[in-house]
């Protein structure tokens, strides 16, 4: 079981003829990812990787059953490119791409509000559902290899952080039932409260993981959230726990400013909530499996 | 991006935001003819450096002739400046702004922020100016105004209205009020800032409604659709080795400890930092090479780590996915070698290649250590420079 995607998810790209793109649209292709469509405005009629390439997401949605888009658009553009695919009525857009102006995003949102389509990112690895160990639905840049299917749902706002997650979870002997990075931006699709009512709700998930980091209040806003919703075992960490205020930590939203967004504050919101906190994501895997009682 | 104060009036007076006359100058002979072109009897001195405070650290002064003007400003540029926000090192004053005096019958608070729980720009007022907003926001939250501001639309006029009667400005002065708000949005919005503030805003005894001081940052990720804007960058303000970083797109941020940290990403970064704190050690920097950084970034980002004289070892840690470890591998000993490393090294790879990367690093002959967990990378680079 898993959330959002599962192995018959139909995929279409946007952005797929670019380098970007067209790498990990390969990648997914490589992981057993059904990427039935690629979008490049001006480049519709080609067939590249066995994948039929269309001007609009519409045909590609017509043409292919496809219902999930994955956006490799350049950030000048990628606003543009998450309306198309809400305005196609799609089920779900995930952005990759960073560097995305905040104006930009505050008008996507303000677009797709009322529609059906949700959306992940930007600035994020994308999601994952791991079908086998060597396949699955695969959206986005993270390394396949590392996942294997099982029973952890992940949500973070960090990249390679996740992947330390995940393969600490693969490495005890785990798995996760769908992995989601929901990315780093101050404003964007799918926040952590969306993820974890989705796991919440999902039969195939037993524990969840979550990855925070500063910046903003959304953790805080999760664990209240948690503490009335969630009943599955929830084990946590927070980045950033020795950044200075005002520093904005790589990541858009990073940023301790007004004194708020500490890890302090939300680390105590989360063991308020009854959340396993862990002081180093290298114990993340190991909580998880302790608190599950495998 | 921020900028100066100068800098900040002169692009909101072109939205229409009444701002006083003002000068930028260079030199304290600058300084004194502006005095004398302003022909004003009372004139203000203000340093321009990207941190407040200013006013409490000396850094803004009433000044009554061009002489006086002078030998103030002498006293001040080329001089730091300390503020609460400086930093104990301060920063050094390069340029002057000398602005025409003005009688202040009140002092208001405004600024525009992108916030993240609105998804949209908020205008925030509040009647009583020049002091801490952030203490205000903690003490007296109903004292300050909020509203959200239609991320395509705008402020609306019944927004601008309500926001100069909770200022308490009325008849002529709100009308100015709602038009300096409008305006301050409209160029919030068009240049793509993430803060525009003006503290104080101020009613003058003669009744005009005008900033006397603006702090405008900007959105980096938009910088690109606003060239007269990235063109305001003051390098002087910024740490020469994050400067030097940006140029070869690396994420850095220098801190006050002695490891100098290398990682992939912003997240695992900002977790090594912590690790390291957790096993004793302090970070000397936030650095993210990136998803898809190469042989020629590492051997980059290694040479602005050890540009940092309080560097006394290096953790380098790498999650590669995109990234294949043998390639780190290969960056990290190349880069060792070309800069004669001489600090103690511990680096701990995962993910794609991983034994080969270890591979390589093992056979390279450097003296380096390896760990497996990020918790054991920390233990050992602790360890050694101790």
């Amino acid at each position: 079981m898993s959330v959002l995607v599962d192995g018959n998810t139909r995929i279409l790209c946007q952005g797929f003829t670019g380098e970007a793109g067209l790498f990990h649209s390969k990648n997914s292709l490589a992981y057993g990812t059904k990427v039935v469509a690629g979008v490049t405005p001006g480049k519709g009629g080609q067939t590249i990787e066995g994948v039929p390439v269309f001007d609009t997401v519409r045909e590609a949605k017509q043409a292919t059953g496809a219902t999930v888009s994955m956006v490799y658009v350049p950030a000048a553009f990628t606003a543009d490119a998450i309306c198309e695919g809400v305005d196609a009525g799609l089920d779900l857009v995930v952005t990759i791409t960073e560097g995305i102006p905040v104006a930009d995003m505050a008008f996507v949102k303000d677009f797709a509000k009322g529609s059906k389509t949700r959306l992940i990112g930007p600035n994020c690895p994308g999601i994952i559902t791991p079908v086998t160990d060597k396949t699955g639905c695969k959206i986005g840049i993270m390394p396949a290899y590392i996942h294997r299917p099982g029973r952890v749902g992940i949500v973070s706002r960090s990249g390679t952080l996740t992947y330390e997650a995940v393969w600490q979870v693969t490495s005890v002997g785990m798995g996760q039932s769908t992995c989601i990075g929901i990315g780093g931006d101050p404003i964007k699709g799918l926040d952590f409260i969306d993820c974890l009512q989705l796991f919440q709700d999902d039969p195939g998930t037993d524990g969840i993981i979550m990855i925070g980091e500063i910046g903003g209040t959304a953790e805080e806003e999760a664990c209240e959230f948690l503490r009335g919703y969630v009943k599955k075992p929830v084990v946590g960490f927070i980045a950033g726990a020795t950044a200075p205020p005002g520093k904005r930590m790589g990541h858009a939203g990073a940023i301790i400013s007004g004194g708020k967004g500490t890890a302090k504050d939300k680390k105590a919101a989360m063991q308020k909530a009854g959340v396993h906190v862990c002081d180093t994501p290298s114990v993340l895997g190991a909580t998880m499996k302790k608190v599950l009682g495998r | 991006m921020n900028i100066h104060e100068f800098q900040a009036k002169q692009l909101l007076a072109k939205f229409g935001v009444p701002v006083s006359r003002g000068i930028a100058c260079k030199t304290a002979d600058e300084v004194g003819k502006a005095f004398t072109t302003l022909g004003e009897p009372l004139a203000v001195v203000k340093v321009q450096i990207h941190a407040g405070g200013r006013g409490k650290a000396g850094g803004v002064k009433l000044v009554r002739s061009a002489d006086e003007a002078r030998k103030v400003a002498a006293g001040l540029l080329g001089k730091a400046l300390v503020t609460h926000q400086t930093g104990p090192e301060g920063r050094v004053v390069q340029t002057i702004y000398v602005e025409a005096g003005s009688d202040i019958a009140r002092e208001m608070y405004l600024a525009v922020v992108m916030d993240r729980g609105a998804q949209a720009p908020v205008v925030i007022a509040a009647a009583e100016g020049g002091m801490d907003i952030e203490e205000l926001a903690a003490h007296k939250p109903q004292a300050i105004a909020r509203h959200r501001v239609h991320p395509i639309k705008g402020l609306l006029g019944f927004q601008a209205r309500a926001l100069t009667k909770h200022l308490g400005l009325a008849g002529d002065q709100a009308k100015a009020g709602a038009k300096l708000i409008s305006s301050l949005v409209k160029a919030f919005m068009e240049l793509d800032c993430s803060l525009a503030e003006i503290n104080p805003m101020i009613v003058t005894k003669q009744g005009e409604v005008k900033a006397l001081d603006a702090k405008m940052s900007f959105d980096d990720n938009a910088l690109f659709r606003h060239k007269e804007v990235a063109e305001l960058r003051d390098v002087n303000e910024e740490d020469p080795k994050e400067v030097e970083a940006k140029k070869f797109d690396l994420n850095y941020i220098a801190l006050s400890g002695n490891i100098g940290c290398m990682v992939n990403g912003a997240g695992l970064a900002m977790a090594t930092m912590d690790v390291i704190q957790l096993k004793g050690g302090m970070p000397a920097n936030f650095l993210d090479v990136g998803g898809g950084a190469n042989k020629q970034q590492v051997t980059n980002a290694f040479k602005i780590l050890l540009s940092d004289k309080n560097v006394k070892g290096i953790l380098v840690n790498i999650f590669g996915g995109i990234m294949k470890c043998d390639t780190i591998a290969e960056g990290v000993i190349a880069a060792a070698k070309e800069t004669r490393l001489s600090v103690p090294l511990v680096v701990r790879l995962e993910g794609t290649n991983v034994e080969l990367g270890r591979k390589l690093l093992q056979e390279s002959g450097l003296n380096l250590q390896t760990a497996t967990s990020l918790d054991e990378a920390a233990e050992k680079i602790v360890a050694a420079i101790r």
